[in-house]
């Protein structure tokens, strides 16, 4: 369960998250709406100690992620996260761009990093790509692949960061339907995105974030068919 | 701890003067050089960048020549070489004519460089502006070009000053060389050392700082 | 030629002893471009991530190394450490004066690279639970290895030219050992030409290894 607690986020003068109170249990779903510069990108990144934080606190299964002590490397295993820009590494192949955190990381052999490569590279729809650099890959592809990788980690829960707003049109179909599956599996996510469609149909619950607050949450069907502030309506106006 | 004959004399002012006057001659000797180098070296970029067939097969090899053999080679061979052919040069002029082919080599890369920077289009504006070959080379190209490549001639010719210190291998005392003959009688290494190598660095540091700035300002 | 008669048998017989010196060359000029690479590396990491005494201590190096001639940074190593009662070998002179310039230069040369990778792929890195030294290894150093490695063939092209400076210092690598020849049989002029020769094929057989590697090391 991810638990999230008074949470403020400053730019240096710029406030980006203004008091966020946010709870994920295991197994949901969440989808995280809103106008770009809402600050829903910087939540994720605040969740995975990518970013620090300057006032409240955010627990992962407990462990307080901006606490001291705490060990980021082993808590960042837990929780894949998936950008906007498809950050595949250039360098290495598909297979090995998936094998390597599992080998350096978790301390896997070469082979059993490979063999877990292989089947999420599968997973993903993408099992005839194994050796293929990322140059050669379309957008949809690099970002399956990194899901993909994101996936090799065995993680308690995903993070999406709008992971089809650089993408083709045409692209985006192929992530989405990826993410899908995901959420059949039973996996918990938190999806930061401008596909409506997908946060109506796939998620358990619903954000709309507005000017680094939380102006309104529930179920898909509340947010898209009665919302219940006058905000989300003007959004969704706006965006329909 | 001093004993017997001190045959060595400390550093005294008129060390100081003489190394004066040896910065003085790096600097002749580098601006002439790099002054004479960057005009034959712009004709030979842009005998690269115009010139067709003959400019390939005989200018760059000759040119890439002077790039791919060290200096300090450049100088001996050329001061034991002008002898044999009747010219009697003094260290100076030996130095001035292989620094300035050096220099040469070096810019007429960066000036086809910059000339590559224009672009087909930007001349095509000016040649349908009805701007002769040359007005479009004068006011187009040349400004635009200069432009683009101004940083990296800032580092030819601050490379070239550098250099300019080989030339004492054929016993033109500029300030390394005068350096050495005061390191040799003085006994103060250390000291001397650091007023050579602060004199080229007070001249380098800020101009290719300068460069930097005007690179970064350019390129937003 | 006028009344100069060349005698090119005696440079030709030592054709071999020159080869080997070249080698000696080519040693020093690789050993240095180790050393440089990995201090150099380190410099950048530290001029880009601390502040403070590091920080100072290396930009200074990239700063020195970059703004006074490279003869300069010999003589240090060579006279100006005597100060301390520091004898160096000339092999070590030269070992330490080009390691000291390639570190200098290669730095700004990662410097860049490591801009040029997109803050992404670091935190791509982390997400996944790599530690940083992991994402320095294992993402980021070998992408900047790729971009900086023209610019990494080009310096050890310098180094083999700097390395000539050898002969100041009293070190018979190509140009010393050319330099001790034609002092002893007064040809200097034919043992530079061959020699000019040697370095010319030298570079080039640089360049052409450094584009075979490439294809082989980059296959993205």
């Amino acid at each position: 369960m991810i638990e999230i607690r008074g949470l403020h986020k400053y730019f240096g003068a710029l406030h980006v998250l203004r008091g966020i109170d946010l709870d994920v249990p295991k197994g949901e779903v969440l989808s995280v709406i809103g106008a770009s510069g809402s600050g829903k990108s910087t939540l994720l990144y605040c969740i995975n100690g990518l970013e620090p934080i300057q006032k409240g606190a955010i627990r992962v299964d407990g462990t307080d992620v901006h606490a001291k002590g705490t060990n980021l490397n082993k808590l960042r295993q837990r929780m894949g996260m998936v950008f906007q820009q498809w950050n595949s590494f250039p360098h290495l192949t598909a297979l090995e761009n998936v094998a390597l955190a599992p080998r350096i990381v978790k301390g896997k052999s070469r082979a059993e990093a490979r063999e877990i490569a292989a089947y999420q590279l599968q997973h993903v729809g993408l099992g005839d790509k194994l050796n293929a650099y990322p140059n050669a890959l379309s957008g949809g592809q690099q970002q399956r692949l990194a899901i993909a990788r994101a996936l090799a980690m065995e993680p308690d829960y995903m993070l999406f960061d709008e992971a089809t707003s650089a993408l083709d049109p045409e692209l985006v179909g192929e992530v989405l339907d990826t993410m899908r599956v995901l959420a059949e599996e039973g996996m918990t996510m938190i999806c930061v995105t401008h596909e409506m469609g997908f946060a109506r149909d796939v998620s358990d619950r619903v954000a709309y974030f507005h000017e680094g607050v939380i102006a309104e949450i529930g179920p898909p069907t509340q947010i898209f068919g009665a919302p219940r502030s006058e905000l989300t309506r003007k959004f969704l106006a706006k965006v329909r | 701890m001093q004993s017997g004959i001190n045959v060595f004399t400390s550093f005294g002012t008129n060390d100081i003067w003489f190394m004066a006057q040896a910065a003085w001659r790096t600097l002749m000797i580098s601006a002439v050089s790099i002054a004479l180098g960057t005009l034959l070296g712009v004709i030979c970029g842009w005998l690269l960048h115009e010139g067709r067939i003959l400019a390939a097969v005989l200018l760059a090899p000759l040119l890439d020549a002077f790039r791919s053999v060290p200096l300090i080679i450049q100088l001996v061979l050329f001061y034991n070489f002008a002898p044999i052919i009747g010219l009697n040069l003094d260290p100076f002029a030996s130095g001035v004519i292989v620094l300035t082919l050096y220099t040469a080599a070096l810019v007429a890369n960066v000036a086809q460089g910059g000339m590559q920077a224009v672009g087909v289009p930007m001349r095509r504006a000016a040649r349908s502006l009805g701007m002769s070959y040359w007005q479009d080379l004068r006011y187009v190209v040349f400004p635009i070009g200069a432009r683009a490549v101004f940083p990296s001639w800032v580092g030819v010719a601050l490379g070239v000053m550098k250099d300019s210190a080989l030339v004492s291998v054929l016993g033109y005392v500029e300030l390394l060389r005068a350096s050495q003959i005061l390191i040799t009688r003085t006994q103060e290494p250390l000291l001397i050392i650091s007023i050579a190598g602060a004199f080229y660095f007070a001249l380098s540091y800020p101009i290719s700082r300068y460069a930097a700035k005007v690179e970064k300002r350019w390129v937003q | 030629m006028f009344d100069y008669n060349f005698h090119w048998r005696p440079v030709f017989k030592s054709v071999p002893d020159l080869l080997d010196a070249g080698l000696l060359t080519l040693q020093v000029a690789i050993l240095s471009m180790l050393i440089g690479i990995v201090i150099g590396l380190g410099l950048a990491v530290i001029r880009m991530n601390m502040r403070g005494p590091l920080y100072w201590f290396a930009t200074s190096w990239v700063e020195l190394a970059r703004n006074t001639p490279a003869l300069f940074q010999l003589f240090f190593f060579g006279f100006g450490l005597g100060a301390f009662g520091l004898h160096l070998t000339p092999y070590t002179i030269v070992l330490a004066g080009l390691s000291f310039n390639c570190a200098g230069y290669l730095a700004e040369n990662f410097r860049g690279g490591f801009q040029a990778v997109p803050d992404t792929q670091r935190r791509a890195g982390l997400s996944l639970g790599m530690t940083s030294w992991q994402v320095y290894t294992r993402i980021l150093i070998p992408q900047v290895f790729r971009i900086v490695y023209h610019p990494l063939t080009n310096q050890l092209v310098w180094a083999v030219l700097m390395s000539s400076l050898g002969m100041l210092v009293g070190f018979r690598e190509l140009s010393g050992e050319t330099q001790f020849f034609a002092s002893r049989t007064y040809r200097i002029f034919e043992y530079f030409a061959v020699t000019a020769v040697i370095y010319y094929v030298l570079v080039k057989l640089i360049l052409l290894a450094s584009r075979l590697l490439a294809v082989r090391l980059f296959r993205y």
